[in-house]
């Protein structure tokens, strides 16, 4: 983009003059301001509060402010082995933020269950809730799930918001 | 013989099956008849004075007659000692009494075998599922005849369909 630069000259006063559409200007302001949701369950939660902390420091990319309420939230991490009696209590969550919602499955097991093919994990927690972003490891390093934002970053960038969306989109994100 | 061990003998005759020490830790076995009195023994005498209870568990042996087996961890803060205490029930009469008239602490946990394994305990005051959901009817996951996968609840997800008919 490049072409932000709100404010005021330092001594004229004269407002800076931003061209861009307001479809582009409505997107970076969503993937600038991401607030998560607080959903760990396992052992991603601590690498993804190892992100969220200092040394990391996921603020960075507008994705900091982790909400206690699903009304608050645009993200919703699923940091760790989803059980089944568990489901319930997410896709709730997940009916209750409001739109434009998006998902991170963060782990193995929040993509597939894992190694817990037991009778009470479920297996991949795409089988209840749209997933649009997958994070692989086991657990994933604050890196990986950086990389999984700036993927979705990327992919809000896509969105069509006022016009219809074209059939085929970029397919590398 | 462990003098704990030696003692329930002499207290409980009839009750008593084996005593073995492995490693320190003596485990005793008595009959389901029995185990309640050995409990409320272990609990009120003052040489035993089992006063805390650690855990609750059981085992699963598919191949013996009596086939489960409930475990009773106890252990007694005052005389630093430890005992396991088990009895064996057999599956066609799945119920063993419950302890928690003597410790009440073992509420939960004999919810736990009772969800996990479906043995029952006599005189609970509230024998629910404590893991599973209560309108779970797939049976007791940790018996080993149950699927590793279970049954196909982990799989169905039936509050997609609700409110939206």
């Amino acid at each position: 983009m490049g072409l932000i630069q709100l404010g005021r000259r330092e001594k004229d006063g004269d407002l800076d003059v931003i061209t861009m559409t307001v479809e582009k200007a409505v997107n970076w302001a969503r993937k600038g301001s991401l607030w998560p949701m607080t959903f760990g369950l396992a052992c991603c939660a601590i690498e993804m509060i190892a992100a969220v902390s200092s040394r990391y420091d996921m603020d960075r990319y507008g994705a900091g402010v982790f909400r206690a309420s699903p009304r608050q939230s645009d993200l919703m991490i699923v940091a760790g082995t989803v059980c089944r009696r568990m489901a319930p209590v997410i896709r709730k969550i997940y009916d209750q933020m409001p739109e434009p919602k998006y998902v991170i499955a963060m782990g193995s097991c929040a993509t597939s269950g894992n190694i817990y093919d037991s009778y009470s994990v479920v297996q991949g927690v795409d089988r209840f809730v749209p997933v649009d972003i997958y994070v692989p490891g086991c657990p994933p390093t604050p890196e990986a799930l950086f990389d999984g934002i700036l993927k979705l970053q990327e992919r809000i960038m896509q969105k069509r918001v006022f016009t219809k969306q074209p059939d085929a989109v970029k397919a590398n994100v | 013989m462990h003098p704990i061990a030696e003692r329930i003998q002499r207290e409980f005759a009839e009750g008593f099956v084996k005593a073995v020490e492995w490693r320190g830790d003596l485990a005793v076995t008595v009959t389901r008849k029995a185990l309640h009195d050995v409990a409320r023994f272990l609990h009120d005498d003052r040489d035993m004075d089992f006063d805390y209870i650690v855990h609750v568990s059981s085992v699963d042996w598919p191949d013996d007659e009596e086939r489960f087996e409930v475990v009773w961890e106890f252990y007694s803060i005052r005389k630093r000692h430890r005992i396991r205490l088990k009895t064996r029930v057999p599956e066609a009469d799945c119920i063993v009494d419950s302890l928690t008239d003597i410790w009440k602490g073992a509420d939960f946990m004999e919810r736990e075998v009772y969800d996990m394994m479906g043995i029952r305990f006599r005189n609970h005051p509230d024998l629910r599922r404590i893991l599973m959901p209560d309108e779970y009817t797939e049976g007791y996951p940790l018996r080993k005849d149950f699927p590793l996968q279970g049954k196909g609840w982990r799989d169905t997800f039936e509050f997609l369909n609700e409110g939206r008919g």
